[in-house]
């Protein structure tokens, strides 16, 4: 399956980075080769089988519903470039 | 032109878990900034989220309530987006199959009941909230925003009705009677104001029988909001279409202060959340005997107390609604009944001066200062003749600012009626041998005269007469003289 330049364009729109014309042809190509990879395992026939969402088969793991103690604000807010009174301070949104 | 308004909610409430959907943090509402968070709801490398049973418990008993089936087996997914009010960049929530679905809640319109579709009930984690620091105090034009998780991560279910509604109207009794069964299921605070309650709807109005456009409208905080939005935008769109123009389809935000709906101006956005399912989490398999007890622990609902209140104390629609749809002041009603009272008096009292005293001081039911001891022994004072009906909202309160039974105050203040007749009898005997103008300007057929007569009865009991014994006994000794 081939990607299209516009698909590229629309990826990097998401995450939010931004590529050069080679670039987007670059990964264009890459992307494109992983989907050809994984169009052989299309190629068996997976009627009968369940969609996998999760590789163990294991369910209902669950915690009970108790509060254990949170960090300190400091310690929340330590690995953070900029904070301002507690809290995370991020750049202009929009 | 024949109009046609069809509305759809997506409504958000908090569930009331003492800890969050997938780490141990306290969910209390409010607190200094990053005060509850860790390495989970900081989205930190390398840490591993855990379902809250008692919130799949929860979910699964609102998809009960609310009639849905309840799914065999469930997945979280992930919900991508790049908005820093999630510190993981995507949301934990359900996409393709949730919790349970195909359900339905009914609403009582008073003219006609209206069946509304549950499309879906699902789970999700809450986000963070975001403070946007610049002149307008809005994300638009801010310098920067100030992120505090508290709030990410707790808990929340999702519900997403069928385009079913109506009116206005229709839309805010729906979200009534959905709050009232969360209130009675225990599940949710459903604070409205402090957002622990949120809800979005989609609108359009169609012409001649086709469908029109949908626009989606945001930030209704409250049931009144709520309303005046939509019957704004039913209001908006109508005009366009009568002007021949076009609605556009478009996400437009409630302006409460303006009582307006403006468009968001957002830039050209492809709404793509790239779902996923969430590796880090194991499906969810409700097993039958699970489910089973929990549809054995479903209390009595809000319509099925409504229905009891009428048919059980005979009371009138009206005021029974007052009392289901405020749980606590329901339970507070059928408490002061089991003292053995008039229920529809009982009801009276509890439904208007009572109700109307702890809206004023916003004091739930449960922590009333009169205690349903108190109402019971109200009733019981006019009931019996001891006080009226005016002087009973006066005792009640009083009652209420000070705490004192009302049996105290009246007999405190010497309140009691006078209902013994031959008292009565004797001071309208004054009263006529005192006011002989009166009496013959009565007498000649001045209606007004009975009044004056009638006051001065009251000025000489210090208004302790029991009105109506005074008012016949007066009639028939001027009667007599005639």
């Amino acid at each position: 399956m081939a990607i299209s330049i516009e698909d590229v364009e629309h990826v990097a729109k998401l995450a939010r980075i931004y590529l050069t014309e080679e670039e987007k042809e670059m990964f264009r190509k890459q992307l494109s080769d992983v989907l050809e990879h994984a169009r052989v395992i299309s190629e068996v026939d997976t009627s009968t089988v369940e969609p996998t969402s999760h590789a163990i088969p294991l369910s209902n793991v669950t915690r009970e519903d108790e509060v254990r103690e949170s960090l300190t604000v400091e310690e929340a807010t330590k690995n953070a470039p900029w904070s301002d009174g507690g809290a995370f301070t991020v750049p202009k949104i929009i | 032109m024949d109009f046609e308004t069809i509305i759809g909610l997506e409504i958000h409430a908090e569930l009331s878990t003492k800890s969050k959907m997938f780490c141990g943090c306290s969910t209390v509402f409010g607190g200094e900034p990053n005060t509850k968070t860790c390495p989970v709801c900081l989205g930190h490398p390398g840490t591993l989220p855990v379902a809250n049973r008692k919130a799949i418990e929860y979910a699964i008993l609102l998809g009960l309530a609310l009639n849905c089936e309840i799914a065999e087996r469930s997945i979280f997914h992930r919900k991508n987006y790049f908005y820093p009010d999630m510190p993981k960049n995507y949301q934990i929530s359900q996409y393709d199959i949730p919790l349970s679905r195909n359900g339905f809640l009914e609403i009582d319109m008073g003219e006609y009941k209206r069946r509304v579709g549950i499309i879906r009930v699902h789970l999700e984690e809450d986000t963070g909230k975001s403070i946007h620091v610049g002149e307008s105090g809005r994300i638009h034009g801010a310098e920067r925003s100030l992120e505090d998780f508290n709030r990410a991560g707790i808990p929340l279910v999702e519900i997403v009705t069928e385009p079913d509604l109506r009116s206005p109207e229709e839309a805010r009794n729906f979200m009534m009677e959905l709050r009232a069964v969360l209130e009675y299921l225990g599940i949710s605070d459903c604070k409205m104001e402090e957002g622990s309650l949120r809800c979005d709807a989609n609108i359009s109005v169609g012409v001649g029988g086709s469908r029109g456009t949908k626009v989606e409208i945001k930030n209704m905080n409250s049931f009144r909001a709520l309303q005046r939005a939509l019957s704004f935008e039913e209001k908006r769109q109508r005009d366009v279409l009568l002007k021949g123009g076009i609605v556009t389809q478009e996400t437009r935000h409630w302006d409460e202060a303006a009582g307006i709906t403006h468009a968001l101006r957002t830039k050209e956005e492809a709404f793509d959340y790239r779902y996923f399912p969430e590796p880090d989490l194991v499906p969810i398999e409700p097993d039958p005997p699970w489910v089973e007890e929990l549809r054995r622990s479903l209390p009595e609902m809000p319509a099925e107390r409504l229905r009891r209140f009428i048919s059980e104390y005979g009371l009138p629609k009206d005021i029974a609604k007052v009392l289901v749809y405020d749980k606590k002041l329901g339970n507070f009603y059928e408490e002061t009944v089991r003292k053995g009272e008039n229920p529809i008096e009982i009801a009276k009292w509890v439904a208007g001066d009572l109700a109307g005293l702890l809206n004023e001081a916003s004091i739930d039911a449960d922590l009333s200062p009169v205690r349903p001891g108190g109402v019971s022994e109200l009733v019981h004072l006019v009931e019996s003749g001891v006080i009226s009906g005016r002087m009973a909202k006066d005792v009640l309160k009083e009652a209420f600012e000070s705490g004192e039974s009302p049996r105290q105050i009246v007999s405190r203040k010497g309140l009691s009626q006078i209902a013994d007749s031959n008292e009565i009898l004797a001071i309208v005997k004054q009263v006529i041998k005192e006011n002989p103008q009166a009496v013959s300007d009565y007498l000649d057929g001045k209606e007004q005269a009975l009044k004056y007569l009638m006051g001065q009865v009251m000025k000489l009991t210090r208004g302790k007469a029991n009105p109506k014994m005074a008012s016949e006994m007066l009639v028939e000794a001027l009667k007599m003289r005639e």
